[in-house]
């Protein structure tokens, strides 16, 4: 690692000026991501702004229809969370998944959200589950958010500060996992609401993304049957030394069926 | 800078640049060099330890990060307060050979001691599960798997006495 400075705000905007304020500074949530990137080299902030000591961005609220993650509130907290287990357990078996329990301690869903990993498993929940990204300056809508590869709608010195997930009336997830990183090599988040059904695809391409066929089918027919044979096209899936993407296209099939299954179960 | 954090119960101070990871803090400053590096890429699990209680790999942690905190290291495992017993989670990888070069066993010790204390009715499937984020070469895993279980039960045992 280059040396850095540190900084551990205890207030939002003190974290939101540091922030903006220092050239080349960058935040650290749980560093899941963030610190082999620095013990790589491929990235070398001057300074990191940590949002451990921001108390308001950890915990979860039931809101009635929504329930609201506060940004720094880690994986484990989700997957252990009995609001969540019964509101909606789809998404905390999403978090139960999420690399290994030492991840699970220090990981936090915005970080997570925030990089947009390609491969990592909290885009598809938030983009499946229709969710709210709400920032230091604003709210954005999860269809509005992620842009691409670790690309996302946040603007510099712009904070996430939590996520506000719809009730859905059933959810489910399921994922191939890479041995090794344990990362989703394709996972798919299926989520039935009174008005329809989404469905985002992790890990299969340059970013997650939804299949309007399958949200189509399954509106009309919830069940694995209902998209047993919508395949998806491979054009924009990635092919790796993990798998190609015609594989990769015919596991977004397979973990559909699985997270319809995981929803009805 | 300046960080004060409790290692295995006592209070410590130390001054570090913030570019220092946990595990680097540990084994070449405080000389405690139980917490191995296997991989230094987050995958093996040879280096955690307990930050307030829940297991995180110290090789992607800044030792920023413990100011304030509590941090117990394999050196800090103990058995019965006041003697020289073995945790009773070491003492059942001994009885059980849940180790064969030993290199990975300080993470795992880590990883399992948190696993048990988390839920006291483990099953086969939750060890295997939660040792996900542990790697060993050696043992294909089978006699740690029974060790993990074998101390969740003696543990449970210290609970209730």
């Amino acid at each position: 690692m280059k040396p850095f400075a540190y900084h551990q705000p205890d207030q939002l905007p003190d974290a939101a000026k540091l922030l903006s304020s220092i050239e080349d500074s960058k935040l650290v949530a749980g560093g899941m991501t963030l610190i082999p990137t620095l013990k790589q080299r491929l990235a070398s902030p001057v300074a990191l702004v940590d949002l451990s000591r921001l108390e308001n961005l950890r915990g979860i609220t039931d809101d009635g229809a929504t329930i609201t993650i506060g940004a720094m509130t880690p994986h484990a907290v989700v997957a252990a969370s009995k609001l969540l287990q019964t509101k909606i357990p789809g998404l905390a078996a999403l978090a139960s998944m999420i690399g290994d329990p030492a991840v699970r301690s220090r990981g936090t869903i915005g970080g997570s959200v925030a990089n947009n990993d390609p491969a990592a498993d909290y885009p598809a929940g938030v983009l499946g589950l229709g969710a709210t990204i709400v920032t230091s300056m604003r709210e954005i809508a999860a269809d509005k958010f992620f842009l691409g590869l670790f690309e996302t709608a946040l603007e510099p010195g712009e904070i996430i500060t939590a996520i506000r997930f719809p009730v859905p009336l059933r959810a489910g997830y399921a994922k191939l996992k890479a041995p090794a990183s344990r990362y989703a090599l394709v996972g798919v988040f299926v989520a039935k609401f009174t008005d329809g059904v989404r469905v985002a695809v992790t890990g299969a391409g340059a970013g997650v993304f939804r299949v309007a066929p399958m949200e189509a089918a399954l509106s009309g027919n919830f069940g694995p049957s209902a998209i047993a044979a919508i395949k998806i096209d491979t054009d924009g899936l990635t092919s790796d030394i993990h798998a190609e993407a015609d594989y990769r296209a015919h596991l977004v099939t397979v973990m559909a069926k699985r997270a319809v299954d995981a929803a009805l179960s | 800078m300046q960080i004060s954090f409790t290692l295995n119960g006592r209070s410590t101070t130390v001054d570090v640049e913030p570019a220092t990871l946990v595990v680097e803090l540990l084994r070449e400053q405080l000389n405690l060099t139980g917490t191995h590096i296997g991989c230094d890429t987050s995958q093996c699990g040879a280096c955690v330890v307990h930050l307030n209680g829940l297991p995180v790999k110290s090789c992607t942690l800044l030792a920023p990060a413990l100011d304030g905190a509590n941090l117990l290291t394999i050196e800090g495992l103990q058995g019965a307060p006041g003697s020289n017993r073995l945790h009773p989670m070491q003492e059942a990888f001994r009885e059980h050979h849940g180790l064969q070069c030993g290199f990975c066993t300080p993470g795992m010790l880590m990883t399992a001691v948190a696993l048990a204390a988390e839920n006291p009715n483990l099953t086969e499937a939750d060890v295997r599960h939660g040792l996900e984020g542990n790697i060993c070469r050696c043992t294909g895993y089978q006699n740690i798997v029974v060790s993990v279980l074998a101390g969740a039960a003696a543990m449970n045992a210290a609970k209730g006495e």
